[in-house]
């Protein structure tokens, strides 16, 4: 929708026009201020940990492995240079060989969420398909983060007591 | 052509006066919106409601 309102814009005489394509979804992933009746709900962006290990396709096992030890995390996200996430390796993949290739391990097309689903709704969707983490995308499929479940929980249990 | 920019460049841009424009439906901008965006949605994009709305001597940034 904006491109097509950048340019109307552009025929009104106004310039320079920019457009932020990537838009709100982008804005609130990064816990940027909102406004308006649904601001204060929060997202699966509001808790995203943005702090992911990511490889690439052509690397090695080990160097997925080092990146999630250093990150503290079991995970390592694969992603084109752009960062748009091709896999995943995680759980006993993460502790193979070291000399084998991401792409021989990793787990093609994991599931993904953007970052302005309600947190609320799908927390409770997370726990009821006991799923622990999720990967978060913008629509154009570049990583922003995981979102943690038990994340979900705290935050979501700390904002209904303050 | 309008440039396309990250949410850096934006924050910049805004920094410097540009003006922020939200052009989705009064619904989503209503429920959720960037702090300070004006609203103009598609079907006010005429000569006359941009006139009253915007000044036409800073930089717009659409979403």
């Amino acid at each position: 929708m904006s491109p097509r309102a950048a340019c109307r814009l552009e025929s009104l005489g106004f310039t320079p026009i920019y457009d932020y394509v990537a838009g709100l979804a982008d804005w609130t992933a990064n816990g940027l201020p909102t406004e308006g009746r649904l601001a204060s709900v929060l997202r699966a962006g509001d808790v995203v940990r943005q702090d992911t290990p990511t490889c690439r396709l052509t690397e090695r096992l080990g160097d997925a492995q080092e990146r999630a030890r250093a990150a503290g995390q079991n995970v390592c996200v694969v992603t084109t240079e752009n960062g748009v996430v091709l896999g995943r390796i995680r759980g006993e993949a993460l502790e193979g060989d070291a000399d084998m290739s991401v792409e021989s391990v990793m787990e093609a097309g994991p599931t993904t969420i953007r970052p302005d689903i309600p947190l609320k709704e799908y927390m409770e969707h997370m726990r009821a398909m006991r799923v622990g983490s999720i990967l978060v995308t913008t629509s154009t499929g570049r990583l922003l983060g995981i979102l943690y479940r038990q994340d979900a929980e705290e935050k979501l249990g700390s904002s209904t007591t303050t | 052509m309008p440039t396309d920019i990250s949410r850096e460049r934006v924050q910049e841009l805004v920094a410097e006066g540009a003006q922020l424009v939200d052009v989705r439906p009064d619904a989503e901008f209503q429920g959720q919106h960037i702090a300070g965006a004006i609203f103009l949605p598609p079907k006010s994009l005429d000569a006359a409601a941009t006139a009253s709305t915007l000044d036409r001597n800073r930089a717009v940034v659409v979403y």
